[in-house]
């Protein structure tokens, strides 16, 4: 569904959207530059709907998440630009406004469940802690609605594993009771920062089933964050492409995955696996690695790994390009212009993607 | 059990024979003959090993000795005699424990308070004037030794100063007569102790708490939405507290078998002055005795600590 998304309304204005980030820039200074971790992210997303954010490592996407929580490392952070959440401003918000929201309105569900887990404390009493911060309930009340949270996520014997500590959980176990732990005040958004990565792939499988089944349950915004597209294809409506600490593609999933514009999206598509073609030709990996976010290549920052960097005359080291097209459902940060991209991608990159 | 076999030891290596031994009972000027028959009374001529089990049935069913002129019954638990004060060696320790558990304990609580929360505090503001000011002072702590700090504390806390804190000597009050005289005896060198203590207890909760504030799960408080509060104290420091109490254990064990140090420089009648006394007399039976007693705290404080492990860390329980 292209366009379906709403456009950032002007800066200052309360926007119509759940969430909005508007020219959202995420800076650490540090003795060796400025880390631009984040940089002009826009982006809208409405209750009930996905977005997946997508990058490699260090491309900024998990400093994105951490931000809109207001947990980024706030002594040395210099965070400007707009986080909109339903018709509340965050950045320009106090601490204690951000943490009221914290685990009610908006939660996390942490990359790797056993190091996010305290290892001290039981399983239950980390969910009922969760559910007390934001609701005035006695811990009886707190501990049969941890239990009620454990069951829906699909741990069998709930009652009995709420006294068990998280080492005696299984990887995938664990994950769900972090999942049970954002879901306990039933946030209206949830943020998934890689929820499957640390799992088997056995069991990623039934994370994100569960995790698309209780969205449509509790109708909350998602967010998640990976580096792996299948994640995506098999959840999101829309998709961000992060390179470089920037928004490169933005997009609904269908197109994204269909009519992919820019050249490092299409790096990306070309880098997942594909057992119907011969060994040689299954992958087709990027040139290079992941740019340094201090000192990041000048003009677009994708230039130095890109095939098609020489067609543009010289700007592409020079000029940092725009991010164009939101406006009319498909924005993209390169200097071709639409017409040489989607050429480029009917002649020579369709064919390697598309499975014969 | 090694230790008391290597005490036995000891004195033959340090050149004391059964009749020197002797002659500390009967005194200097008597014969010869004497000497011998109180050696053999005393059971110095017997082979070692069998010293060492008399020694060692006295401390659980008692001992009769037999001096020449009556027999005495000591009962269990029996260290035997002092050679100079011909006094029983247990009520001894008894008396001199209270002491010692008096300023141990009261300084554990004064190095605990301080030298956690500076700790904390310092780990939370790394960087801050009073981070370093705390660390300053903290490696001064550890570095100066106890018979420095406490002079230097009596010199402008107690002599010739309007504000006695303490008045060196024998003036210690048991806690149950006086609790007000206990408490205002023992306070400086509660401090002097603390100091040394607290400066070490600072830099290690102030390592251990920069290790866990940047732990997963310190973030998954916070994203939770839990006051800044409960998560520095109730995930960071819990977390962080785990090496702490092992070494606190171990340090109380320690300084419950006798603080040599403070108890010597402020004239404290504990165990350890206890033991430098008695070492100096060369007063064996005493030396055995206290040497048993502070064996028996360090048993006792590593296997606490290895039972608190498991309530500290639900990681260690077996099953």
């Amino acid at each position: 569904m292209p366009g379906a998304r709403a456009i950032p309304t002007q800066a200052g204005a309360k926007p119509s959207s759940f969430l909005e980030l508007r020219d959202l820039r995420i800076h650490f200074p540090t003795d060796d530059g400025v880390v631009k971790a984040v940089d002009q992210l826009s982006f809208t997303l409405e209750r009930g709907r996905t977005l997946g954010v997508v990058g490699e490592s260090g491309s900024g996407k998990s400093v994105t998440s951490l931000g809109i929580l207001g947990l980024h490392n706030r002594r040395n952070a210099q965070v400007s630009g707009e986080i909109w959440l339903d018709g509340m401003e965050i950045v320009g918000a106090s601490p204690e406004e951000v943490r009221r929201l914290r685990g009610k309105k908006m939660a996390m569900i942490f990359q790797d469940p056993l190091s996010a887990m305290h290892p001290f404390y039981t399983v239950g009493a980390q969910i009922i802690e969760a559910y007390r911060v934001h609701n005035p309930v006695s811990k009886a009340v707190a501990r049969k609605h941890a239990i009620d949270m454990l069951g829906r996520v699909g741990i069998p014997q709930p009652d009995r594993r709420v006294d068990d500590y998280p080492h005696q959980f299984s990887g995938g176990m664990r994950q769900r009771a972090m999942i049970a732990m954002a879901l306990s005040c039933d946030p209206e958004l949830l943020i998934a920062d890689e929820p499957t990565t640390a799992l088997d792939v056995t069991v990623q499988a039934q994370i994100l089933d569960l995790m698309r089944d209780l969205q449509q349950e509790f109708g909350s915004a998602l967010i998640i964050i990976t580096h792996d597209l299948g994640v995506v294809a098999e959840l999101a409506d829309d998709i961000v492409v992060m390179y470089g600490g920037k928004a490169v593609e933005y997009s609904s999933a269908k197109d994204i995955f269909e009519r992919p514009q820019h050249p490092y999206t299409w790096g990306l598509l070309g880098s997942m696996p594909r057992l119907d073609r011969t060994r040689t030709d299954r992958l087709i990996p990027i040139p290079g690695t992941p740019p340094s976010l201090i000192t990041l290549p000048p003009g677009c920052a994708f230039h130095p790994r890109c095939a098609y960097a020489d067609r543009t005359g010289g700007r592409s080291q020079t000029e940092v390009p725009e991010l164009v097209g939101a406006a009319a459902g498909h924005g993209v940060r390169c200097h071709l212009s639409e017409q040489e991209r989607r050429e480029i991608f009917e002649t020579e990159i369709r064919s390697k993607l598309e499975s014969a | 059990m090694i230790t008391f076999g290597i005490f036995f030891v000891v004195p033959r290596l340090a050149g004391e024979t059964p009749e020197i031994m002797a002659s500390r009972y009967v005194g200097s000027r008597a014969s010869s003959d004497q000497y011998h028959l109180v050696a053999e009374r005393l059971g110095f001529y017997d082979p070692l090993w069998l010293q060492y089990w008399h020694w060692l049935k006295a401390i659980f069913v008692g001992m009769d000795f037999d001096y020449g002129n009556g027999v005495e019954h000591c009962a269990a638990p029996c260290f035997g005699y002092s050679y100079l004060k011909s006094t029983p060696v247990w009520p001894d320790l008894i008396d001199r424990a209270g002491v010692t558990m008096s300023l141990a304990i009261g300084a554990a609580v004064i190095w605990v308070l301080f030298g956690v929360s500076t700790g904390v505090v310092s780990a939370l503001r790394r960087g801050s004037v009073f981070d370093r000011a705390a660390m300053s002072v903290a490696l001064a702590g550890v570095s100066l030794p106890i018979f420095f700090t406490g002079l230097v504390s009596l010199v402008v806390f107690s002599y010739g100063r309007p504000f006695r804190f303490t008045a060196p000597g024998s003036s210690y009050v048991s806690f149950a007569k006086n609790p007000a005289e206990w408490a205002y005896d023992l306070i400086l060198p509660w401090v002097t102790l603390a100091f040394l203590f607290a400066a070490s207890y600072a830099r290690l909760t102030r390592a251990g708490m920069l290790e866990t504030m940047h732990e997963d799960y310190v973030r998954t408080a916070r994203a939770k939405g839990l006051p800044e509060r409960t998560v520095v104290v109730k995930h960071g420091l819990r977390a962080a507290l785990t090496p702490i109490v092992t070494i606190f254990g171990l340090d109380l064990g320690l300084l419950l078998g006798g603080a040599v140090l403070t108890e010597s420089t402020f004239s404290l009648p504990g165990l350890g002055k206890y033991a430098v006394d008695a070492v100096m007399r060369q007063d064996f039976p005493q030396v055995m005795g206290v040497t048993m007693f502070a064996t028996f705290f360090i048993v006792v404080a590593n296997i606490v600590v290895d039972v608190l492990y498991g309530v500290v860390d639900p990681r260690v329980r077996v099953g």
